[in-house]
């Protein structure tokens, strides 16, 4: 026998998941809109029910399409399985409400997407679920904020605003020490420029409305098993490793070690909070994970230019971006990312809020909305809209000035790109 | 289940079903470096249509404690001192179908049909693969997780929604002590009394086989069938080595109408 060969990345985004249509030959997806499945008989519709034969019964619990986008992210990821949901934040409450319920605790990363931040920090508080933030960057900080009930670790591979690139091998570490896993969001890294489970996490999710998706149309999330965690062992997650009455009894662990989790948050997760993905939502996510590896380096080569043009612009004081030597992550981020530091980042433009204004306002090309990971490229101003509220001094504790403006590299011309940001920059100076 | 073979822990799933001596019984005994799981729709099938279940964990396997058993027959006897029930039935998998081949010879008294599924005789392992295995080397687990399905499985699309079956292959192989792998393999690699056996076996026999299986191709068994007197075989299109979960209905559907 010859030596065994995986398939690459780029060939598995574009045909992991997916044979031809065995009923039509169709070589795209097809988008099976249905919402329901005939059965053969009684029999084969029991056995469906109760986990006995493999296949879909419902399209909140599973759906062809869907399935397709689930296993190319988990062969993508180099997970077991993944399942997809309504959006990146239904994609984090089906990956906590798997884990826990009243009574445990999340110790997470401060320098979160600011919806995760509000679901972590004020909702999940109501329904009994608690979370300790602390500095992603304060190792003993994870380790001394580890309580009893402690069921998850969580940050973000690269955070927001500050893209403080997350130390996985040494969070994991210190989350499999306590017996707990490490759910990352990957959404600003994708798999292309990161591979977090290969680091040491054990789950991951994906805004997939952002690089996965790519085009702006469809908002989307999934969320992936390492099956490496060890639920068993643990002895933490009765949730998974105890008989579980809304499911026949159902102890998902001795179905299986490795897709116990994914099991619960199906039959469980997905049955009963119904935040799933449409049939068509995961057609149009697939077209974007298609052409992955072909945008991913655009994205990453534009920015470049563009952060060498911002930091040597007289109207510009500051650029966050973990390539640069000054950023506190720089080698981490040469570590861990090797492949480049995505096409999110943020700077500080002199003059503070008006300034901040009059340049956005003054931009042709990049388009002011509160979005990032799209094909066009894109800017916000925290200051003006999803910081508005605050006064100068919350903003700056929360590493943002009058002055920020976050951009997300598209893959227009990036002379273009430059020219815009020149002009604009010049008019926020007048 | 939890219980102990010879003063050792032992795991068997039972889908969720207490033993009940008036229920025939079916034992699943899984493939190199595997475990119950393996069987996870069949042997649930099982469990919840009359039959007493024990898909179960070879030592060093799964829940299972060690060491591993160096032989195909020790893990036969070890098999046949597990299950408790006077007579029983075995579905095995790979290295688990070699084990349900010896229990039959050695055992003639107390089993009653054996599913040699994704079987080979001789079952030889390569020079590549059982030395990447003694050494503890990923790449015998790249070697399983490739050679152990079907050539189109990376690109085409899982039976159980959302899974990635090569991701759940090697999920599993990397909770494995060292040495377990080598050791089954090495079993395998050195059972010889497949035709002896064959001759000996007097309960009926059911072949499932995959056409597109690269570790154990469909005419690697024939000699075997042959040598069974009372055999008969299944070949199923499209499924490689992992037939249980490539072609789950199939499979199923197989040892239905053998079991009944």
């Amino acid at each position: 026998m010859a030596g065994p060969k995986y398939p690459g990345f780029d060939t598995l985004a574009l045909h992991a998941g997916q044979s031809p249509d065995p009923a039509t030959g169709s070589r795209a997806v097809p988008i099976y809109q249905t919402t329901s499945y005939v059965f053969r008989d009684t029999e084969h519709a029991a056995s469906l029910f109760n986990m006995e034969r493999a296949g879909h019964v419902y399209s909140r619990i599973s759906n062809p399409t869907v399935a397709v986008l689930e296993e190319r992210i988990a062969a993508l990821e180099g997970g077991v399985g993944a399942i997809a949901t309504a959006s990146g934040q239904a994609a984090l409450h089906l990956a906590v409400a798997t884990l826990m319920g009243a009574g445990g605790h999340i110790v997470a990363s401060n320098s979160l997407y600011g919806g995760s931040h509000n679901l972590l920090g004020y909702t999940l508080k109501r329904f009994g679920i608690d979370t300790t933030f602390i500095d992603p960057r304060n190792m003993d900080a994870w380790k001394k904020s580890i309580r009893p009930e402690t069921r998850l670790l969580f940050g973000e591979t690269l955070g927001n605003p500050g893209l403080d690139v997350l130390d996985i091998p040494a969070v994991s570490a210190i989350a499999h020490e306590a017996n707990v896993p490490l759910l990352v969001d990957a959404t600003f890294t994708t798999p292309y420029l990161m591979k977090p489970f290969e680091l040491g996490a054990d789950l991951l999710y994906h805004s997939a409305t952002k690089f996965l998706g790519g085009h702006g149309v469809a908002i989307g999330g999934v969320l992936v098993d390492s099956g490496r965690f060890d639920w068993e062992a643990s002895g933490k997650f009765d949730l998974l490793t105890a008989p579980y009455e809304g499911f026949h009894g159902m102890d998902f662990e001795e179905e299986s070690g490795t897709r116990a989790f994914l099991l619960r948050a199906r039959r469980e997760g997905a049955r009963d909070f119904g935040a799933c993905m449409a049939p068509m939502t995961a057609f149009q996510i697939l077209q974007g994970v298609e052409t992955l590896h072909l945008r991913m380096p655009r994205h990453v080569e534009s920015t470049r230019r563009i952060v060498a043009f911002l930091k040597s612009n007289a109207a510009v004081q500051k650029v966050i971006y973990p390539e640069l030597p000054e950023h506190p992550d720089h080698a981490l981020a040469k570590k861990l990312l090797a492949k480049g530091c995505g096409a999110v980042f943020s700077f500080e433009i002199k003059g503070g809020r008006p300034a901040g204004k009059t340049f956005i306002e003054s931009l042709r090309v990049f388009s002011h909305l509160a979005n990032v990971g799209d094909a066009k490229s894109l800017v916000i101003h925290p200051a003006t809209t999803t910081h508005y509220r605050m006064s100068d001094a919350d903003l700056a504790r929360a590493g943002i000035t009058g002055g920020t403006v976050r951009l997300s590299i598209g893959l227009e011309d990036p002379a273009d790109l430059v020219e815009d940001l020149d002009r604009a920059l010049k008019a926020s100076q007048r | 289940m939890n219980f102990a073979v010879d003063g050792k822990r032992a795991f068997a799933y039972t889908a969720a079903h207490e033993p009940d001596a008036k229920k025939p019984t079916v034992a699943f005994v899984h493939g190199a470096g595997l475990d119950h799981s393996s069987f996870g729709l069949q042997s649930r099938y099982f469990g919840y249509h009359g039959r007493n279940v024990l898909a179960v964990d070879l030592p060093g396997h799964g829940r299972s404690e060690g060491p591993p058993i160096p032989t195909v027959a020790g893990m036969a006897d070890w098999l046949c001192k597990a299950v408790t029930a006077p007579r029983f039935s075995i579905v095995g998998h790979s290295m688990g179908a070699l084990v349900a081949l010896e229990a039959a010879a050695r055992h003639p008294d107390r089993v009653e049909r054996i599913a040699l599924i994704g079987v080979a005789y001789p079952m030889r392992v390569s020079e590549e693969f059982l030395s990447a295995a003694q050494r503890n080397d990923y790449a015998a687990f790249d070697m399983h997780t490739i050679w152990g399905h079907a050539p189109q499985v990376p690109l085409g699309a899982n039976p159980n929604p959302g899974m990635w079956m090569y991701g759940d292959t090697q999920a599993r192989l990397e909770r494995l002590a060292p040495g377990v792998l080598h050791n089954d393999l090495k079993a395998c690699h050195e059972y010889a009394d497949g035709l002896d056996s064959a001759a000996k076996v007097k309960c009926p026999a059911l072949f499932i086989l995959g056409r597109r299986d690269a570790m154990t191709p469909v005419k690697a068994s024939r000699q075997l069938a042959e040598a069974i007197e009372h055999s008969t075989s299944v070949v199923i299109n499209f499924s490689g080595h992992s037939l249980m979960a490539e072609a789950p209905d199939a499979t199923l559907d197989a040892l239905i109408e053998f079991l009944r």
